[in-house]
């Protein structure tokens, strides 16, 4: 008896160390690209250090997301890339749970490293909402039912960014926030999960831009949007969608903002720590040395990491902005993807597959190098001790 | 006894199921087709999409044919529908319809995606039958079905000239039209009469377009071209219309480029005008396929079809899609494309190309007509 209470107890603390953790977003939960998860791999191949791994339909260069124990992910196919695909995935296994296709209603053109299915989707315990290069909008529940569907383009028919469009969508506030900047009509909208209406929709410059949006409280209860942009960082009341400030010293055209311990992190010519209150900002530290290319920093344990797209990680001290060191992270390559970091590790992920794991501290220790052969774009989730990555051809799950 | 009594009525009842299912599929489809923008309809349509899937098989070649005529938004909660159903029958180890869904694929007269759709789910019931089904496709409405005929067919007709011809006069995609080009060694000329490029221009400019302004300015060729005219142009200067011609250039492929820093010299915060007129024999339905790697607009017959104000984000042969009907006889073609005051290096291009196609691609026929400029 004693033995199968023991067995019993064993089993459900096993499984419950490969529980899958929510990454529901962008960079996950709270955008920073930071998990409080132990256990994380710290080497593999294309052959071994995995779970499991499943082939993809078609290519992405969005990151997986994970809800409820289900991967969510968007790819996109087809001679125009105009076949759009949302695609859910059983954590446990990687064996498909549902597949569904849209067709682009909006423009595909864009420049060869991107493709439609740029921006992540974002998760919650009922579903996924996935946006598209081409404007294309959709939520699935969480069994594949299609919850609802907008086509932007055809709301709005001006939009257009033929070098394709990457911000992500985020939750906050209970609601859906769309980022939609572009050369012709922009904006920041919030969506209603349920029937997917606009709440509100904030007009915003006409220009391209890749960031994904962040949400903060300075109040404890109403979230702000932060959204950088080529006339600056604005913030914008989640329940209304009025423009609070906006801070014309920080722009933002790729590169995300972090926001942790009430400092921004804002890429902008470098990487610019602030604090704001009230829109009035206060500049802790600057550095140009921590400009991060197409990849957002990550923010872990007092220290900032910017994989540069001179294929170096810099690491600086996240107080003063002090360098601490430099390391290269791949041969002749550079980061699309954002480093992640957590279990005393930090992950820097280059395009053509190979992820180098840093020793996170003030100085360099290179863990291992770990190569998948296989293009890696979209900012990895990290779930239940495990990594998620989805390379161009496969949708692996690193972990012991 | 009690068991024939059960299994009558259960004959009885499949009728009487089958005629209250189809109601509630024409329903369903009647609900998902009524969305609109900003997703007005969303939640009518949410509910009719669990009732259609839930249908399932006998749901699949309705919702198929819901497609003809469905605008782009309710098309795209009608294909996330069929992949749906047929995952539903899948999972209750059902067959899906292969003679219905042959038939629907024959019938050209239904939607091309939705015929593209139930080629690929007939291909996994029938992938013998589909094999033969797709050579026979070269002409397809559909692109993809299009396409991936002339693939199959041009793998075996690497040295048969006729079959090459037959193939070259089909193909839509540029890849597939400079493929077989090679094969049949015709030169960029033959490519940019097949793809019913414009080659002879008038243009006139620059006109102001000061932070873009000009873009919106109506200037004196959208009231109608007068190809003797003189205007007053950029910083007062007169500017009048000139020939242009069209390039070629096959080193990049870039078929009758109008380089218009070449015809107007390089003019920057700056509006151009070009000009031809065209004949054609009957009424005849169109698409003006432009690109440009600045702001453009398009005019047939003095009528605005298409407007985008977009700079230095790629240049991409048919990345501008205007549809007007172009009536018998003469048609002014005007197009106005502007340049803005970025001073990048890879800023500085101001040109574009135009073909005018029917609605897969294919070159419509028209002669060039266009008068003599003084």
């Amino acid at each position: 008896m004693r033995r199968i209470v023991f067995t019993i107890a064993w089993i459900a603390l096993g499984s419950s160390s490969i529980m899958a953790a929510d990454w529901p977003q962008f960079r996950g939960t709270d955008g920073t690209g930071v998990t409080a998860e132990t256990g994380l791999p710290t080497e593999w191949s294309k052959t071994t250090g995995y779970r499991w791994k499943t082939a993809l339909p078609a290519r992405g260069v969005s990151g997986p997301v994970v809800s409820n124990g289900i991967i969510y992910l968007t790819a996109s196919s087809g001679k125009k890339d105009d076949r759009l695909h949302v695609l859910a995935y059983d954590y446990k296994t990687g064996k498909e749970l549902w597949h569904r296709q849209l067709a682009a209603t909006g423009g595909t053109n864009c420049h060869p490293m991107t493709c439609m299915a740029a921006p992540t989707p974002v998760a919650d315990e009922t579903g996924v909402y996935a946006l598209f290069a081409t404007g294309d909008l959709a939520a699935f529940d969480a069994d594949g039912t299609l919850r609802w569907y907008r086509s932007l383009v055809a709301d709005y028919p001006t939009i257009t960014n033929q070098v394709g469009m990457a911000s992500s969508p985020i939750l906050a506030d209970g609601k859906l926030i769309v980022p939609m900047d572009n050369a012709g009509e922009s904006f920041l909208a919030a969506v209603d999960t349920k029937s997917g209406t606009n709440i509100w929709k904030t007009e915003r410059l006409r220009e391209i831009n890749w960031v994904t949006p962040v949400a903060r409280s300075t109040d404890g209860r109403t979230p702000e949007i932060l959204f950088p942009g080529r006339d600056g960082l604005s913030a914008y009341d989640s329940a209304t969608g009025k423009k609070l400030w906006n801070l014309k010293g920080v722009g933002g055209d790729i590169p995300t903002p972090t926001v942790i311990g009430g400092v921004v992190y804002a890429p902008s010519r470098g990487l610019v720590a602030l604090t704001i209150e009230n829109g009035m900002s206060k500049e802790l530290w600057k550095s140009v040395k921590l400009s991060s290319g197409m990849s957002s920093p990550v923010i872990y344990d007092g220290i900032v990491y910017a994989a540069s797209s001179a294929g170096v990680v810099n690491a600086a001290d996240a107080k003063t902005g002090e360098s601490l060191w430099a390391e290269r992270y791949g041969q002749k390559d550079k980061a699309s993807a954002s480093p992640i970091a957590g279990d005393g590790k930090v992950y820097v992920f280059a395009e053509k597959g190979l992820t180098t794991v840093f020793k996170a501290g003030r100085q360099t220790e290179v863990l291992a190098s770990n190569d998948l052969g296989e293009e890696i774009l979209g900012t990895p989730a990290v779930s239940g001790g495990a990594i998620i990555i989805r390379t161009d051809k496969t949708l692996y799950c690193i972990g012991k | 006894m009690h068991r024939l009594l059960s299994g009558l009525l259960l004959v009885m009842l499949i009728p009487l199921v089958s005629l209250a299912e189809k109601p509630l599929v024409a329903d369903a489809l009647a609900k998902i087709r009524a969305v609109s923008r900003e997703g007005q309809g969303n939640e009518a349509a949410a509910k009719a999409w669990k009732d259609l899937v839930a249908s399932g098989g006998s749901g699949l070649l309705p919702t198929l044919a819901a497609f003809d005529g469905a605008n782009p938004i309710a098309a795209n909660w009608l294909r996330s529908a069929v992949d749906a159903i047929v995952q539903v029958e899948a999972k209750a180890g059902r067959t899906l319809p292969a003679k219905e869904l042959k038939a629907f694929i024959e019938d050209q007269s239904h939607d091309p995606s939705a015929r593209r759709i139930a080629y690929e789910l007939f291909a996994t019931i029938e992938k013998d039958a589909s094999k033969k089904m797709i050579v026979t496709m070269i002409n397809d409405p559909s692109l993809e079905l299009r396409r991936d005929a002339i693939a199959s067919r041009l793998e075996k007709a690497e040295k048969n000239e006729a079959e090459l011809n037959t193939l070259f006069a089909a193909a839509r995609d540029k890849d597939q039209i400079e493929a077989i080009a090679k094969y049949l060694k015709k030169n960029e000329v033959d490519i940019t009469s097949h793809m019913g490029f414009v080659t002879r221009w008038h243009v006139v400019g620059p006109f102001d377009s000061t932070k873009g302004t000009g873009f919106d300015k109506v200037y004196p060729p959208e009231n109608g071209v007068d190809l003797n005219a003189t205007y007053i142009g950029k910083k007062d200067m007169k500017v009048s219309w000139k020939a242009a011609s069209a390039s070629y250039d096959a080193k990049d492929k870039d078929y009758a480029i109008v380089d218009l820093n070449k015809e107007l010299t390089k003019h920057k915060e700056s509006a151009a005008y070009a000009y031809a007129v065209i004949s054609v024999d009957k009424e005849t339905p169109v698409e003006l396929r432009a690109g440009s790697i600045t702001s453009i607009k398009m005019f047939v017959n003095g009528k605005s079809i298409f407007a985008r104000d977009e700079y230095h984000h790629g240049h991409v042969m048919d990345q501008h899609v205007g549809r007007a009907t172009l009536k018998a006889g003469k048609n002014e073609l005007l197009v106005k494309i502007c340049q803005n005051n970025q001073t990048e290096q890879w800023a500085q291009n101001w040109a574009f190309q135009l073909r005018i196609c029917d609605a897969t691609g294919g070159a419509v026929p028209f002669q060039l007509v266009s008068p003599e400029a003084k």
